[in-house]
């Protein structure tokens, strides 16, 4: 279908800003009158406070007051507190001083007693899982995002069943299973069982979380470093047991969040308690050190993997266990998503998943880009290389066979897929990058240096519904468009923004984007993160969009007669479509539909949408023409977003070091909405993903509980030196029918693909050799070139 | 060794010496601030931290300034002359978010003390503009090959990639890799910086 805007490229509204530095972040607010606080943190992995004391603190000139875990509201465990007196890692935020100035404050923290009675704990999930293992609450030792917790202990004879090296697999948190596995297995040609590690680690969000908030009139006004904006408000006005209406938040640009600003969080509210307890504003500047522990980071796993393979390649059975390391508090089900992943990448004939997320000492998790699904991506896809090998396949032969098409099922459940074209993306990859052609090159040897080729795939869902959308007419004939979804730094705000002028007919240059303030009216959309926002919020826009074409119909049948249906909307006007001559431009419509009321101005509204949205509408009624809809649209289908990615490493066996000569990263996205956007996701993406395959990982000092790396030099994301000048892009472009304009998401498996790739890569340079761990870095690799065996136990964690 | 969060006393005086010391940061307090005149109520009363009135040259123009012997060039920057273009991500060099020119080279003014500077020609972000609000090429390079994604580190790279055409107006693309190579981008939006740069090098 041909599109105006859609598919086109634009400048989004808000880069310009990002280039003159105008963008306003959390931390470059001030307020007159506002102080600083700083936060103490535990020192120890696992403790109870057992007396604060902070008399000689709160004497000192220029301290204003301490906040405890005593001065704010316990969230249920194992969620994540604002402030506690049962820390649950190095790093948990325990109180807090506001001072005149940051140094004040800091100095204020050093006269603070604190007794602590500590406690035993546990950096390595299967510690915990012992019986008598250490447990992080007294609750249990096992829970997830929004599931109960539980105390789970596997049985002496649970650990002793197993090969030494081998994963002990006990009673799980969830499972599930379809088909027939046994039979699989016995079907197959070839079954391999591994198991594996992949290590946890750090957002590394440019902006820390800093925050800012003070108290006006009742109303609680937050600047706050956050992915998504909607979502956020009725959780926080909770936190701070307000009235949504009564809280104002301001997240016009984000730093960075990849997952960790996605959901609102804890330590955002921390300023506007201080706030309130001292009346004046409250600047909070985390540190990027503070930023490792608070800002969560990706959960690593334990597993075991079992796969079964016909002779041709297809797989006929996998048989999964994931052991999560979840951190202090409740995490993210990432055990759960990668299980899901394997069901739709592999589409295997029967699987078995089993899993359990244990809580342990170390900081808190959360969702990262591909949570679970880039983990599994690692772990299957130098596996899928070696089943290759041992079956005498080409290693993109194996997984053209086995892509996911649209008869692709997902999970246990066996959902299926509104549309899925990963052989597509892996032709068109193969084809840009030169697949046929460059994995003659596979084993090239140059001095100590050797040739490496590397496919990855990913997927991640894509998509959601049921959220509403608004939009506005004026009397002046602009549209205005209210998103409420945030803006990450992805621009798919504004991508999706222009769904509505699309189906209005509405140059570009006459709209305007309301977001990024909760005051600019804004309805119920879901947060961006998921790479839902493209999928979601298109729809939600259409049927906003399609709320003001009917209303512009009727309008003008009013004005001119006959029916709403024989109007149609174009360059700014509402006209006949019989008699062209017979038209209203925006601005006439937008004033009758004032002098109308009712539904036309927003005076009244659809019952379904959601309470933030009704009282966005209530604030706006009467100044225009509204359209507010909730997207009731059909949505059967589970969404996916997948992604290839094609490499090409020189690697020295020597040193461990290698160089990307080639990366192609591919998307299958559905309809593409913004190509310019779109490119930037999957280069972005490719370069995550080179560092969650070779350099970053947590460490910890298995002894005492202590990170080792809370800074960019020791966590290492990586720099332009580390990923080649130009990483090429391609897409499949092929419309989804469960979206109007056929539009996915997209963000998250582009990072997935690209790890699995380049770990294909190492693996191919040396031979084929399956590592069984992520990151692979270089002494790994020298390691294996010599033949030597590896300084780590297979299943030991955050050593590496 | 690891960096945890300490309880001894960090003040600013023995951090440096300790920096000076050690050849290594061990921080989970990042820097800071004391004696914000324009934000703060404080009189200047904790220990060491006697501001001193300097003059420094910033975008061309003459500011007068009180500076603490300790502060940061980027803390007063934000904090005392409202530019807040200048972004801090790591406040210990490690990622470039706070790069401006110091008389046309690019530096990390999370790095730098404001006191070493005087004399010196500043230019930050907010310098870059025209008069008639024009953007410099590395600018509108920026925004044709979408440079920035969440825009933070946004500044520091426009900073670096001027500061690289001043001294070198035609690089190679790998001279530009490299000269770019002290900042971070967790975006990893470096094609499109690296894009952008060598586009500007093109119109300049």
């Amino acid at each position: 279908m041909a599109y105006s805007l859609i598919g086109k490229d634009f400048t989004p509204p808000d880069v310009r800003a990002k280039v003159t530095g105008k963008a306003k972040y959390a931390e470059d607010f001030r307020a007159e009158g506002m102080v600083f606080m700083k936060l103490l943190l535990s020192p120890m992995p696992h403790a109870r406070v057992t007396n604060i004391d902070a008399s000689d603190a709160l004497k000192m000139d220029g301290v204003i007051d301490i906040l405890t875990a005593d001065d704010v509201p316990a969230r249920p465990v194992p969620q994540v507190p604002v402030l506690t007196n049962h820390p649950t890692y190095v790093g948990d935020p325990i109180l807090a001083i506001a001072a005149v100035d940051e140094t004040t404050a800091a100095d204020a923290l050093e006269q603070v007693n604190v007794e602590y009675e500590s406690l035993p704990f546990c950096i390595d999930p299967l510690q915990s899982l012992y019986p008598g293992g250490p447990d992080v609450y007294e609750e249990g030792n096992s829970a997830t995002l929004g599931q109960p917790i539980k105390k789970i202990k596997w049985t002496a004879r649970d650990f002793a069943n197993v090969k030494e090296d081998e994963l002990p697999r006990g009673e799980p948190y969830a499972e599930w299973e379809y088909g027939d596995v046994e039979n699989g297995f016995k079907e197959a040609s070839l079954v391999l069982e591994e198991n594996f590690v992949t290590a946890g680690h750090s957002h590394h969000s440019m902006e820390p979380r800093s925050a800012f908030a003070y108290w006006q009139n009742g109303k609680c006004y937050m600047h706050v470093s956050s992915q998504s904006q909607s979502f956020s408000m009725p959780w926080l006005a909770q936190a701070l047991d307000i009235e949504t209406t009564d809280l104002v938040m301001i997240a016009e640009f984000c730093g960075g969040g990849f997952g960790s600003k996605g959901s609102p969080y804890s330590a955002m509210t921390l300023p506007a308690f201080m706030s309130r307890k001292i009346g004046r504003p409250v600047m909070m500047r985390i540190s990027r050190a503070e930023e490792y522990y608070l800002g969560a980071r990706r959960n690593g796993f334990q597993g075991w993997i079992k796969i079964g393979f016909r002779e041709n390649g297809r797989v006929s059975a996998v048989d999964l266990y994931i052991v999560q390391q979840s951190g202090g508090t409740e995490g993210f089900p990432d055990f759960s998503s990668a299980a899901g992943a394997v069901s739709l990448v592999y589409t295997p004939e029967a699987m078995r998943s089993k899993g359990i997320p244990v809580l342990t000492n170390t900081p808190l998790t959360t969702a990262q880009r591909g949570p679970g699904q880039n983990q599994i991506a690692c772990v299957v896809e130098p596996l899928l290389d070696k089943a290759a090998r041992q079956l005498g396949i080409d290693r993109l032969a194996i997984r053209e066979i086995n892509a996911p098409d649209n008869s692709a099922k997902y999970s246990g459940k066996q959902l299926p897929v509104s549309s899925a074209y990963m052989r597509e993306a892996l032709v068109i990859g193969a084809e840009k990058f030169g697949w046929d052609e460059k994995k003659q090159r596979s084993g090239q040897q140059n001095g100590s240096k050797v040739i490496g080729l590397g496919v990855g795939q990913a997927y991640h869902s894509a998509g959601g519904s049921g959220f509403d959308g608004l939009v506005r007419i004026m009397p002046n004939g602009k549209l205005h468009i209210h998103s409420g979804v945030g803006n990450l730094g992805t621009y798919s705000y504004a991508a999706t923004s222009r769904v509505v002028a699309e189906i209005l007919g509405c140059p570009w240059e006459n709209c305007v984007i309301e977001r990024g303030d909760s005051r600019r009216s804004l309805p119920w959309n879901l947060g961006q993160f998921g790479s839902n926002t493209s999928f979601t919020m298109s729809r939600s826009n259409y049927a906003a969009a399609m709320d003001a074409k009917r209303k512009l119909q009727e309008i003008a049948a009013t004005d001119f007669g006959g029916s709403a249906d024989d109007y149609d909307v174009a360059d700014v006007k509402v006209f006949s479509k019989s008699d062209r001559s017979k038209y209203l431009t925006f601005a006439e419509a937008a004033q009758k539909a004032i002098e109308a009321g009712g539904k036309f101005s927003g005076e009244e509204v659809p019952d379904d949408i959601f309470f933030t949205t009704k009282d966005a509408v209530a604030e706006i009624a009467g100044t225009g023409l509204i359209g507010v809809a909730k997207d009731n649209l059909d949505a059967p289908n589970h969404v996916p977003a997948l992604a290839t990615g094609f490499m090409m490493i020189e690697l020295d066996t020597e040193t461990g070091k290698y160089e990307i000569l080639d990366y192609v990263g591919t998307a299958d996205c559905g309809t593409v909405i913004h190509p310019m956007g779109l490119a930037t996701q999957i280069r972005g993406g490719a370069v995550m993903g080179f560092g969650m395959a070779a350099t970053e990982r947590i460490v910890y000092d298995p002894q005492n509980g202590l990170p080792a790396n809370v800074g960019f030099y020791q966590a290492k994301p990586p720099t332009y030196l580390d990923v080649p000048a130009d990483l090429q892009v391609a897409w499949v472009d092929k419309p989804d029918p469960d979206n109007p304009l056929g539009i996915r998401g997209i963000g998250e498996p582009l990072m997935g693909c690209a790890a699995a790739a380049l770990l294909c890569a190492i693996s191919d340079a040396l031979g084929g050799h399956y590592f069984n761990r992520t990151p692979i870095v270089p002494d790994m690799i020298i390691n294996a070139a010599a033949g030597k065996s590896q300084s780590y136990k297979p299943l030991q964690v955050a050593n590496q | 060794m690891f960096d945890v969060p300490r309880r001894d006393p960090v003040t600013r005086r023995k951090f440096i010496k300790g920096v000076i010391a050690s050849g290594s940061v061990a921080s989970v307090g990042g820097l800071m601030i004391g004696g914000l005149g324009g934000c703060s109520d404080s009189t200047n009363t904790v220990a060491g931290t006697v501001e001193r009135l300097i003059t420094l040259n910033v975008n061309g123009r003459e500011r007068r300034v009180d500076v603490l012997p300790y502060e940061t060039l980027a803390m007063t920057l934000r904090y005392k002359l409202g530019l807040t273009g200048t972004k801090l991500g790591c406040d210990r060099g490690e990622c470039g978010a706070c790069t401006v020119l110091l008389d046309d080279t690019p530096t990390y003014s999370c790095s730098t003390l404001t006191h070493s500077v005087r004399g010196r020609a500043l230019t930050t972000i907010e310098g870059l503009e025209g008069s008639e609000g024009e953007l410099h090429p590395v600018q509108q390079a920026m925004i044709d090959e979408l440079g920035p994604q969440c825009g933070f580190c946004t500044p520091g790279q426009v900073m670096s990639g001027v500061g690289l055409l001043r001294a070198n107006p035609k690089p190679t693309q790998e001279e530009a890799r490299v000269a770019m190579s002290g900042n971070l981008c967790r975006c990893g939006a470096y094609t499109n910086y690296l894009n952008a740069v060598m586009r500007a090098a093109e119109v300049s």
